[in-house]
């Protein structure tokens, strides 16, 4: 019988198969799904802190717009009885994913200050999330602003999160730092229970005929895994956090290289996006077949032992290896 | 029993009353009563108990009638019901009003009393609503304040239960229903005291029930009907003894006593005013003082008018009496006198003649009327008709308050005349709307209301404008109860909210000598003085004004708070004015805040915080000159060139002096002079428009969508650049049949609203910048002097030919000169671009009936009217009837046209010898199927009239009298959702049924807009509204849909924004069609609370989403065997969550009830899926209309 548990976060998870947050966890039907699929655990859609704030706002001056002008119509809408203007909707969902399946949940939330994620994290605790994944989403653009600063802030926001709930806590992260092992060790220092690598940005498109910016959302491909596998590899045994493979796992195989890489879970989301979320049975499928045509035990067995510390070439992860990658490159004459 | 106070409105007063006295409460929003059934509503979703535990049903009708037949079946059944109206809701109620009556059933009608439509409508207050309603058998029980309308609606509850006589109990609508005032509240137990639940034990027990069953509602006949009505008469002459023990019973409870009929002044008074209503708080006040002189005065005050208690009215009456003036605030043309007046006549009469004479001496009686339509009436005026009284002749069916220099009925008083209220502050604040000014005040009078002993009373001046609409706000605080029922003319504090306003209104004529004077500025304390003109500076000289200044908006921008300033204001104003100690007033304001936003979110609160914190830091004193030094001049409110009408009537009204117009000044048909705004620059955008030619590709879409018609597009000979003053924009004109003319986009600056839809809707983009299209936003200041010589040198520009105008692209269509021009509709309206372009393609030949609502306000509401004349002098020619009528007027205005173009085609016939055969034979053979046609058949009239004034027979009068109408008419009937898919839906329904050929124009905001965004059966599921709180959970109506029916009406749902060839298309097809066309236009709207700068792309995602498909249904095709329905929008591309998330009344749902947003946005799409299906398979499928098309209805072939 091939094991495929795996430990995340200092839990045991009946395999490394996770839906990362995205539109797919908006239900809880789907949510059952998943756990039905074979799901380990479900990462929940991101609360962004800024939609809330826009919210209130945009709701604030509506009920304004217009008013006390004209002898007729003081008012345009009806007094509201009560607002659930802050994260309630979000807590529910938590509550309602809880009772309707057996798996952990990890609640994503997605903001810009360390008082707005602190008072979340909170209430997410409080509704019964099993973890936190906190999604560093943070594009300064301020030519003032150097790097360090933006460092800066995410440590502090992770330790203001950590220091207002007991639940582990997981730090999902861009790989554009100057320094990703570097960065990666101070979030460990600072208590990540998790690293989840990488966060992958939506990059604006240009529409030709409308001469518009728009916003294009780019399912991941199968390259994308690289990165992650790459840095996984890297990190593998260097820091306490748990590690989460991200990005470009669509199959077994994909999950299988992550996890020799030194994952301790992979987050699944384009896969499930175009396949439908039975295709984590699929996966799990193939993985055990896999194994077993290729005798592995269990997960554990594998995990890391592709590691930058465990391979025989560790350079292979490093730059040296782009000087060989490059000298291969066939002329173009 | 610890007595709670509450600084509240009267409408909020009454209805406080009414909804805890009640199980079942049907309404019908009408101003200015609609708060008393959004505030009943608003109780009762938040499950307010009544004092018996359960919460009252609140349900909005169609119409007033039909609140009055729900109310009357549900009394019928037994449920303790009530309903609240005004004006002509409340001449709607009349019919039930009378069987209501008639049946012995106790209710009580809340009445915010105000003026009937007469020779114009007006939503202000004045009793002849009320007095209309004599006649039905209900009680009348009048209040005078917010505190009384409090109190007699539980009284009236009281008396209706014990006596069987419904009772009306008004108050005045605006100076009581609006005026906020710290009022004691009824408790729970004072009104269970009161109400005797046997009776509404006896009131059930009397209901309508199969299980005890009765018959009610009879016909009879002759040999009964008499008897039968007379014998009620010991039910009507107890009444108001029962009335008066109820007020005893309450005085005996509250301490607040009543009688009804209150007197008040001298025991031995010799002339007494007699009045009902606010007007008395007034009186009394005048009273008081005047005794203090020693004038033997007093006022009575009827509480009860109906049933009239004669003798008890006499017996109020001091037996001294010598002057009995009694004052009505109504007016009964021809009558004999006004209601109040013919009363005390009658009671005074009657005790003389038949009873035990009262009065030492036989008293005169004078009647007058008074405050009409919220006129001012005041202390000064009171006094003119004590004054008055005092004479050996006085004079008897007087006004007051006006200069009637006709039939000088009108006594003239001294405006100096003030009443010395002890301990009173007054303060007087001039703001926009939208800077949240009236907000702030409010908040004001609730923090001085309920956190000082004082008395507070605020009263807020609106004017008609729905963009940049000026407000003023009346304050009064004071240690006694305040019964100043009239504005505020003397102010020890002065507030000016827009630095703009001191060129525009005499600010400081408010002021009183050492008063203070705060100014929001963009000048500092050291710059500001000689930026304001010379007239404020004499009079800050003059009256020893403290004068302090602040740049709030500067201020409210670093706060977050835009263009709000309320906020800072209201700590200036607590600031300076020493009304409360510095740091309680702080501390009031924020807790104000938290009260208002504390459930909106922290950043609203925080920002609200943020702008009191550095509102301190901001406000300076000014040092003031010893002498007057600024040059700048108050600029006449129109020009000398200005027509004469516009001059001397017009133009005061716009400089909010029309009070001073005397009556010979009024046209008394009510008929006044189009093409008015023009003389209005009202300077209201902060930015316009700016035309770049070189990126325009000349589509013509900004024009089209300009909800202000201040974007104008001419096509031009080239010679007449040459006086183009240097900033004047052209090119060469693009289209092919416009070779050698010159092409130019030119805004009217001063009419702009800066709405900024034409920046949104531009498709062509700078290829170096593409952020910069063909119109940019800018700065109004720097361009405000070139664009005005830019716009006036435009205007000279003769308009091209019509015949050179392809009429069906929106490219050439928007050359056509708009009639209808600088309206006051919100800015970036979405109605307002349909009427135009109806003006644009068939104004010169159009006649407009217009429901009332938003289009009837911003199209007639005075001083001015957008609609305009060509260079011909010819225009729409438009009017107003009723709100529920509009579909009959309109059709009343076809038959017109039908008859009399059927008679004068008859009389030149007969006429032909004498005209000339060939002039009649073209006449009446023309098709006038097109511009040129009818162009060339004017020119045949025109003939036809030359020759016919040389023709001295009787036809050849009667022809001419009648001969404009051989040249085609287009008829518009013009209204919005209210009156179309609710109040005027019968006859909607009849008139385009009938065949006529009418152009029915449904601006559908699917809400109901002028009133303040009330649910009609056009709000779509899902969408919140008043008296939908919850999300409305049926499907929107589908009114378009019902139109096809008929089978012989074209019919189209059109959304410019989405299509505007489609709209173009549509009008023109609609009114092509010999025969009811109905256009259902999507209209966006400030109560959708969605971003009004981009309200075309709601129009774009409404038909993206398939919540509004496109289509035209044309009974023409059928006869070519084609389908008369066109789908002329796609499947749906986009969820229509997409769609809802871009609006406020959808989104705030997902906000108050997440669940049932969840629910009901399900719901909506499933609506949208359905309802596209079902139109596919209509469009798709070969069946015929019912009735067969044809080239002429039926109707009209006897016309030809």
């Amino acid at each position: 019988m091939i094991d495929l548990s795996t430990t995340y976060m200092g839990r045991s998870l009946a395999n490394p198969l996770v839906p990362s947050a995205s539109p797919l966890s908006d239900e809880t039907d789907d949510i059952r799904r998943m756990e039905d699929a074979g799901a380990a655990a479900v990462v929940l859609h991101s609360l962004f802190e800024e939609q809330l704030t826009k919210d209130r706002l945009e709701l604030h001056h509506h009920l304004t717009q217009g008013t006390e002008s004209y002898p007729e119509a003081l008012t345009y809408f009806p007094e509201l009885p009560q607002c659930h203007l802050g994260p309630e909707g979000y807590l529910e969902h938590i509550r309602a994913a809880k009772a309707a399946v057996r798996i952990p949940i990890i609640a994503s939330l997605n903001g810009c200050t360390p008082g707005g994620w602190t008072s979340f994290a909170h209430q997410i605790q409080q509704a019964g999330a099993d973890a936190i994944e906190l999604n560093v989403y943070y594009l300064p653009t301020d030519l003032e602003t150097p790097g360090s600063v933006v460092e800066q802030t995410c440590i502090d926001i992770l330790t203001a999160v950590k220091s207002s709930v007991t639940i582990p806590v997981a730090t999902k992260l861009s790989p554009y730092y100057s320094s990703m092992a570097n960065m990666a060790h101070r979030l460990d220092m600072a208590g990540a229970d998790a690293l989840v690598l990488f966060n992958r940005f939506y990059q604006p498109d240009v529409d030709l005929e409308a001469l518009e910016v728009v916003p294009h959302v780019l399912l991941s491909g199968p390259q994308a895994l690289r990165l992650p596998l790459r840095w996984v590899a890297i990190l593998h045994g260097r820091v306490n956090a748990s590690l989460a493979a991200t990005s470009g796992i669509h199959e077994a195989s994909d999950v299988l290289k992550m996890l020799m890489a030194g994952a301790d879970v992979t987050m699944l989301c384009a896969t499930l996006m175009r396949n439908g979320i039975g295709h984590i049975r699929k996966i799990l499928d193939d993985m055990r077949d896999w194994m077993e045509t290729h005798e592995y035990e269990s997960v554990r067995q594998m995990q890391g032992s592709m590691s930058c510390a465990h391979v025989e070439n560790p350079a292979a992860f490093e730059r040296v290896q782009y000087m060989k990658a490059l000298q291969k490159i066939p002329s173009l004459d | 029993m610890s007595r709670k106070f509450k600084t509240i409105d009267g409408n909020e007063a009454a209805a406080l009353t009414a909804f805890h006295t009640n199980e079942v409460i049907a309404i019908y929003p009408i101003t200015p009563s609609s708060p008393m059934g959004e505030l009943s509503d608003a109780w009762a979703v938040a499950e307010e108990p009544n004092i018996w535990g359960t919460s009252p049903l609140v349900v909005e009708m169609q119409s007033e009638g039909g609140a009055a037949g729900a109310v009357h079946g549900a009394l019928q059944t037994g449920a303790l019901t009530t309903t609240f109206t005004s004006s002509q809701g409340l001449l709607l109620m009349i019919p039930n009003m009378y069987k209501i009556a008639g049946e012995l059933t106790a209710t009580v009608f809340h009445v915010a009393a105000r003026t009937v439509a007469a020779q114009a409508l007006s939503i202000f207050g004045d009793h002849g609503d009320v007095m209309a309603t004599r006649g039905t058998g209900f009680a009348l029980l009048a209040s005078c304040s917010v505190q009384e309308a409090h109190d007699f609606a539980l009284i009236a509850q009281a008396a209706t239960l014990e006596s069987r006589v419904p009772f009306l109990h008004f108050f005045d609508g605006f100076r009581t229903s609006h005026e906020v005032q710290k009022i004691e509240l009824l408790d729970t137990e004072t009104m269970r005291s009161l109400l005797d639940e046997d009776l509404i034990f006896a009131h059930r027990a009397r209901a309508l029930s199969p299980d005890h069953p009765v018959l009610r509602g009879s016909a009879q006949n002759p040999d009964v009907f008499f008897q039968a009505r007379e014998s009620v008469n010991t039910i009507y002459n107890a009444c108001p003894g029962i009335v008066q023990r109820a007020m005893d019973k309450f005085g005996r409870l509250t301490g607040r006593h009543y009688r009804l009929f209150d007197y008040a002044g001298a025991p031995d008074a010799e002339r007494v005013i007699v009045i009902i209503g606010s007007g008395a708080e007034t009186t009394r006040e005048t009273v008081d003082f005047l005794r203090t002189r020693g004038e033997r005065v007093g006022v009575l005050i009827p509480r009860l008018y109906r049933p009239f208690d004669a003798d008890a009215l006499v017996q109020a009456l001091p037996k001294t009496a010598r002057t009995i003036a009694v004052l009505d605030r109504t007016k009964e043309p021809g009558s004999a006198g006004e209601p109040l007046y013919l009363d005390v006549v009658s009671a005074i009469s009657e005790n003389e003649s038949f009873g035990v004479p009262h009065f030492q001496s036989h008293p005169r009686v004078i009647g007058g009327r008074y405050g009409l339509s919220s006129k001012e009436f005041t202390p000064a005026m009171v006094k003119a008709v004590f004054d008055e009284m005092k004479g050996d002749k006085p004079k008897n069916h007087f006004t007051i308050g006006i200069n009637d220099d006709v039939t000088h009925t009108s006594l003239v008083w001294d405006a100096s005349f003030r009443t010395e209220a002890k301990g009173q502050f007054a303060a007087v604040f001039f703001g926009l709307g939208s800077d949240g000014t009236v907000g702030a005040n409010k908040n004001s009078i609730k923090i001085i209301g309920e956190g000082t002993e004082n008395f507070a009373q605020g009263y807020f001046v609106y004017d008609s404008k729905k963009a940049g609409s000026v407000t003023v706000s009346h304050l009064r605080f004071g240690p006694e109860p305040i019964r100043s029922a009239y504005l505020i003319d003397e102010a020890q504090f002065v507030g000016c909210h827009q630095f703009v306003f001191l060129e525009r209104y005499d600010i400081l004529k408010y002021a009183v000598e050492g008063a203070t004077f705060l100014l929001n500025s963009p000048y500092d304390s050291e710059n500001v003085w000689d930026r304001i003109p010379r007239v404020v500076q004499e009079q800050i000289i003059a009256k020893k004004v403290r004068f302090y200044v602040i740049d709030a908006y500067k201020v409210a921008q670093e706060s977050g708070m835009g263009g709000r300033i309320n906020a800072v204001m209201q700590t200036c104003f607590f600031a300076i004015s020493g009304v409360l100690p510095h740091d309680e007033a702080i501390k009031r304001i924020k807790d104000a805040i938290q009260h208002t936003y504390g459930s909106k979110g922290d950043e609203v609160v925080k920002m609200n915080f943020e702008a009191v914190d550095r509102t301190l830091e901001n406000l300076h004193e000014v040092r003031v000159p010893s002498q007057v030094t600024s040059a700048i001049e108050i600029p006449a409110v129109v020009p000398d060139y200005a027509p004469e009408f516009v001059r001397k009537v017009t133009g005061p009204m716009i400089a909010g002096l029309g009070d001073a117009l005397p009556v010979s000044a009024m046209p008394p048909d009510g008929t006044y002079p189009l093409g008015t705004t023009k003389w209005e620059k009202r300077n209201i955008a902060q930015e316009i428009p700016v035309w770049d030619p070189d990126v325009c590709i000349a589509c013509g879409k900004c024009a089209m969508v300009c909800p202000h018609g201040v974007i104008r597009i001419k096509v031009y000979d080239p010679k007449y650049l040459n006086d183009a003053p240097p900033t004047f924009k052209s090119f060469d004109a693009k289209d092919r049949e416009w070779a050698g003319l010159k092409y130019t986009i030119q805004v009217a600056p001063e009419d702009c609203t800066g709405c900024s839809l034409c920046f949104d809707v531009c498709p062509a983009k700078n290829k170096s910048e593409t952020r910069l299209k063909a119109l940019n936003m800018r700065p109004v200041d720097p361009l405000r002097e070139p664009e005005r010589a830019n716009w006036d040198f435009f205007l000279r520009i003769p308009e091209l030919d019509r015949n050179q105008v392809h009429h069906s692209t929106v490219r050439q269509s928007q050359v056509l000169e708009p009639l209808f021009e600088f309206s006051g509709a919100c800015a970036g309206c979405g109605e307002t671009p349909y009427i135009k372009l109806v003006t644009q393609l068939f104004g010169d030949r159009a006649l407009i009936a217009n429901a009332t609502g938003c289009s009837s306000i911003y199209g007639g509401n005075l001083p001015t009217t957008p609609y305009t004349v060509n260079a011909d002098g010819r225009g729409p020619a438009w009017s107003n009837s009723l709100f529920e009528d509009n579909a009959e007027f309109g059709m009343g205005f076809r038959l017109t046209i039908d008859k009399h173009t059927e008679w004068a085609r008859q009389l030149l016939r007969t006429l032909e010898p004498e005209v000339g055969s060939s002039l009649v034979a073209e006449i009446l053979s023309a098709e006038q199927k097109d511009e040129a046609d009818i162009f060339e058949q004017r020119e045949r009239v025109q003939i036809l009239k030359s020759k016919l004034q040389a023709i001295t027979s009787d036809d050849a009068r009667r022809l001419l009298s009648v001969a404009d109408m051989l040249v085609k008419k287009s008829v518009w009937i013009i209204g919005g959702d209210g009156w179309a898919y609710d109040i005027g839906y019968g006859g909607l329904d009849h008139v385009l049924a009938s065949g006529r050929n009418v152009n029915v124009l449904v601006l559908d905001t699917e809400v109901y807009s002028n009133t303040g965004g009330q649910m009609s059966k056009s709000t779509p599921r899902a969408a919140v509204a008043k008296f939908a709180a919850a999300g409305k959970t049926t499907r929107k109506k589908d009114l378009a849909l019902l139109g096809t029916m008929y089978g012989n009406v074209y019919v189209a749902r059109v959304a410019m924004g989405a299509k505007d060839e489609h709209t173009l298309r549509s009008f023109l097809e609609a009114e092509s069609f010999d025969g009811p066309s109905m256009i259902v236009a999507y209209a966006q709207c400030i109560a959708h609370g969605i971003d009004m700068t981009k309200g075309m792309q709601n129009q774009k995602a409404a038909v993206a989403s398939g919540h509004w498909p496109l289509f035209r249904y044309d009974p023409r095709r059928a006869s070519a065997g084609e389908n008369p329905l066109m789908l002329d929008s796609g499947r749906p591309k986009i969820p229509l969550a997409d769609y809802l998330s871009m609006e406020n009344r959808y989104k705030m749902l997902t906000k108050s009830h997440p669940a049932s947003a969840k629910r009901l946005w399900k719901m909506a799409q499933d609506d949208v899926d359905q309802r596209w299906q079902f139109y596919q398979r209509l469009a798709e499928g070969e069946t015929k209309p019912a009735v067969a098309p044809k080239s002429a209805p039926p109707v009209l072939q006897t016309s030809r």
